[in-house]
């Protein structure tokens, strides 16, 4: 018998229309984008703060317009998702296994979950909010 | 084998489309359906390039895409080709896109399917012939992860087996229920983009005798598996383990094999002492 088989390119441009699963893993690789985004207005605010107290508040003063609100909300939005799938995701990555049984998956999700709440709150409480 | 050909081709004694009729002959007086089938067709000798074509059979309900397709190969198209062998979801050989999802279709009920069903060879495989596709490449990355036990020590057979205690084998022992299915390799986006990609299955069953405490041959399995075409070339899509029909979950095999990896260049390049030292 012949061989001719048919070979079949995948779209590097569009595959991710081909299935929801593929729109949600693509919606959450965007997501980082914000968190980026957001990691470098932080170096910015460290570099506004080393330039003096001029710079700092002219800084403060940019955060709350219109636009670094939305972004702030945006990001924040992006940061949660990208957290929360995060910690579904490590009951894969890190499987905990006790004698003949594995420790349930949403243990281990859980148990992130509660360390986020703690350092969130920790975070919050140095920062005089709580 | 005549072209691929629009329009669809029916059993003689098709009911209406889409109507379900009792079936007295049948144990239980279990309804009949009829399903429409719509099926990706490809003719090495004289295609160019794969086309659809319509068939309509009538099948119990209860039956799977793989009864309606035997039931095409018997009664309306005998040269419909396509793979299987146990029909019940052990053998791995029936994988197809049914509806766009890597399914076996042994186990793809028509019950869950309303209209026409469209069933596809697996994606990211070269199209053999019709529904047949050429496992070649999966075969040669399979061979290239050494999935079979190298012992740490060999010992003479009258030193006796080499033991392991429920737990040792509760370590792996998901990871050994693969079929060799493929549907894992028609999920991963990764795959379909970057064809040198070891792959899900591949890779899995390297971590399953990683896991194996009877086992030595991590190192030799990781100059494949720690590489830019081994596990990192995984982005944890994920898309294999929820397509898997004996749920190995390959993604959760390859995020371990990632941190494990990681624990190595530590080890090697960071710690004093370590390998790489
Ligand atoms: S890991 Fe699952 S989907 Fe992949 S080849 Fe094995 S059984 Fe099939
Ligand atoms: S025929 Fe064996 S898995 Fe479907």
């Amino acid at each position: 018998m012949s061989r001719n088989p048919l070979v079949r390119e995948v779209s590097p441009t569009s595959w991710f229309f081909r299935h929801p699963r593929y729109l949600r893993y693509m919606s959450r690789e965007i997501t980082s984008i914000f968190v980026g985004a957001y990691c470098v207005l932080l170096v910015v605010a460290v570099q506004r703060l080393a330039a003096g107290r001029e710079a700092w508040e002219g800084f403060l003063l940019a955060l709350q317009g219109p636009a670094s609100i939305a972004f702030h909300l945006l990001a924040l939005v992006a940061a949660v998702y990208h957290a929360a799938t995060w910690f579904n995701a490590t009951q894969k990555a890190m499987p905990l296994q006790i004698g003949e049984e594995f420790l349930p998956g949403n243990v281990i999700s859980g148990a992130h979950y509660v360390a986020w709440a703690v350092l969130s709150g920790g975070v919050l409480f140095l920062a005089g909010v709580i | 084998m005549p072209p691929a050909q629009p329009g669809t081709v029916s059993a003689a004694d098709a009911a209406p489309h889409g109507g379900a009729v009792a079936s007295p002959g049948r144990p239980g007086g279990s309804k009949e359906r009829t399903v429409q089938l719509e099926v990706l067709r490809y003719n090495p000798d004289t295609d160019t390039e794969a086309s659809f074509q319509r068939y309509a059979v009538v099948c119990p309900e209860e039956g799977v895409v793989l009864d309606a397709l035997n039931e095409v190969k018997a009664s309306v198209d005998p040269t419909l080709n396509y793979r299987w062998s146990c029909h019940m979801a052990v053998c791995g050989s029936c994988g197809m896109m049914i509806n766009g999802e890597p399914k076996l279709a042994c186990h793809a009920f028509l019950r869950d399917y309303a209209g026409v069903i469209r069933v596809e060879p697996l994606a990211h495989f070269p199209i053999e012939r019709d529904l047949v596709t050429a496992p070649d490449d999966f075969m040669e990355k399979l061979k290239r992860v050494k999935p079979y036990l190298i012992p740490k020590e060999s010992k003479p057979i009258d030193a006796g087996e080499y033991k392991q205690t429920p737990a040792q084998l509760m370590k792996f022992r998901q990871y050994s229920m693969c079929i060799n299915c493929m549907l894992c390799y028609a999920a991963c986006p990764e795959y379909g983009l970057t064809p040198r990609f070891i792959g899900p299955a591949a890779l899995t069953l390297a971590h399953r005798y990683n896991q194996d405490s009877r086992d030595g041959g991590r190192k030799q399995r990781q100059e494949v598996a720690a590489t830019h075409e081994g596990v990192w070339e995984c982005t944890f899509v994920g898309a294999c383990s929820e397509v898997c029909p004996a749920h190995v979950d390959p993604a959760s095999a390859l995020q371990q094999m990632k941190i494990a990896s990681s624990v190595d260049w530590i080890v090697e390049h960071l710690i004093p002492g370590g390998n790489g030292s």
